[in-house]
């Protein structure tokens, strides 16, 4: 094993994250008008159950077909199909502590043992008092057979479980992050 | 099961990142830094096999950048106040590997301490040339380069007389989920180190002087700006379970 170089620590973003990492463009995976697109909207609250309203979420996600546009999707990196799809989206909390993304659903992924994963999104959560960013993962409740065979989701106990799944919306769909407390969200070491 | 085997049934062969060093990062729960009492999780995290959506991320290109964009001293019509300084560095991975057209993002206060938001209200003057936000993708070698000016130290109320070290907030994504990273890079020499819990969150001294710059004479210039390296190491790869084998069996 070679020497590794040191790594760099993380830090938070602080208070004032949004000055830097605002883009106007940056809930809309897809853009306005894509056809099955849905918006995910949620609230960050902390352990108090106070809104966080200076917190960001991004999130990262398979294109419909579960493909990814990358050099290491072992499938090759292959253009979406769908006109503008980015898979990326990044959203600032506003003055009651929502972010909101639009998006279209992931198709399900291929796992390196021949199993497969639900449709979902890891997202990013970025604040003060969040020294360093947390990773969760969003399930669609509209799946429930793949969501049971999920191994991410069979790997948290089963009690938690619920704290991954989306709620259905109107327009699309709702998930809370609660950084803390009794329905204290699962976050992942990745 | 061989690897062999593991190709032959059709499964993916992906590739696997170093997991971080628990030394390396700030604990999440760090009761010195106030505002993590209330945030950070009480339940452990979770390990998460690295799959298809950890190892890939997005690569975000020329498209995010305005031409200026690198060089936060002419976003406007005047010059900002304050010592110009030039920002560089590499990002590379932790074998060394540079990380190529990624986007880095960074953000500032101003030199008088003070950041561009309404909710700054420390009574440090705002200064109208200067926004404090910039963004530069790095080159083939993971080099990046900004202009700025040495951001201020501003109290923040942490503590009893609590101020921040001087810092520019770095945005990285990497090649990779697993590599994004937001940091801060510190000045050589601040006195404030010492009652930073942000700062000190980091247990690990030589982690904590990877985020301090390296003053950078030979990069000054003239009559002009004084000039700081930041380098930054992302997380790195696992080899795979085939690169050391012969595979031609």
């Amino acid at each position: 094993m070679s020497e590794q170089l040191g790594l760099m620590p993380a830090q938070t973003v602080g208070p004032y994250l949004h000055i830097g990492l605002r883009w106007p463009d940056g809930p809309y995976v897809v853009p306005e008008g894509t056809p099955g697109a849905c918006w995910i909207r949620g609230r960050i609250v902390d352990g108090t159950g106070t809104p966080v309203v200076d917190a960001m979420v991004e999130s990262w996600q398979a294109d419909p077909d579960g493909r990814f546009d990358h050099p290491d999707d072992p499938r090759g990196a292959r253009p979406p199909a769908l006109e503008g799809f980015r898979g990326f989206g990044r959203s600032e909390t506003d003055g009651q502590g929502w972010y909101r993304l639009l998006t279209v659903k992931p198709g399900s992924l291929p796992e390196p043992d021949g199993g497969t994963e639900a449709p979902h999104l890891t997202l990013s959560v970025f604040g003060r008092g969040l020294l360093h960013r947390l990773v969760t993962r969003l399930y669609f409740p509209d799946e429930p057979a793949a969501n049971a065979a999920d191994p991410v989701l069979c790997s948290v106990d089963a009690d938690r479980r619920d704290t991954l799944l989306a709620s259905p919306a109107s327009d699309g769909f709702r998930f809370d992050i609660h950084l803390q407390g009794d329905h204290e969200t699962v976050f992942f070491a990745v | 099961m061989t690897t062999q085997d593991t190709r032959a049934s059709g499964g993916l062969v992906l590739p696997r990142y170093r997991r971080d060093d628990v030394e390396t990062h700030p604990s999440l729960l760090s009761p010195g830094y106030k505002s993590t009492v209330a945030r950070a999780p009480r339940h452990p995290l979770i390990y998460l096999p690295q799959r298809l959506t950890e190892v890939t991320g997005p690569l975000l290109g020329e498209g995010r950048l305005g031409a200026l964009d690198h060089d936060l001293t002419r976003q406007h019509d005047g010059e900002p106040q304050g010592q110009r300084i030039i920002v560089h560095g590499r990002v590379r991975d932790g074998d060394g590997r540079p990380v190529p057209r990624t986007l880095v993002e960074i953000w500032q206060a101003n030199a008088a301490g003070r950041y561009r938001d309404a909710r700054d209200t420390w009574p440090a003057p705002l200064d109208p040339h200067f926004e404090g936000v910039g963004r530069a993708l790095t080159d083939d070698q993971g080099r990046y380069r900004f202009i700025t000016v040495q951001p201020g130290a501003y109290p923040w109320r942490n503590h009893d007389n609590a101020w921040r070290p001087a810092h520019i907030h770095f945005s990285l994504f990497g090649r990779a989920f697993t590599q994004r990273l937001v940091t801060q890079m510190y000045f050589p020499g601040d006195p404030l180190f010492f009652q930073d819990p942000i700062f000190n969150s980091v247990r690990d001294p030589k982690a904590r002087e990877r985020m301090i710059a390296r003053y950078d004479h030979a990069t000054t210039a003239p009559e002009w700006a004084l000039a700081y390296e930041f380098d930054i190491v992302l997380r790195g790869r696992e080899s795979t379970p085939f690169e050391d084998e012969d595979d031609d069996e």
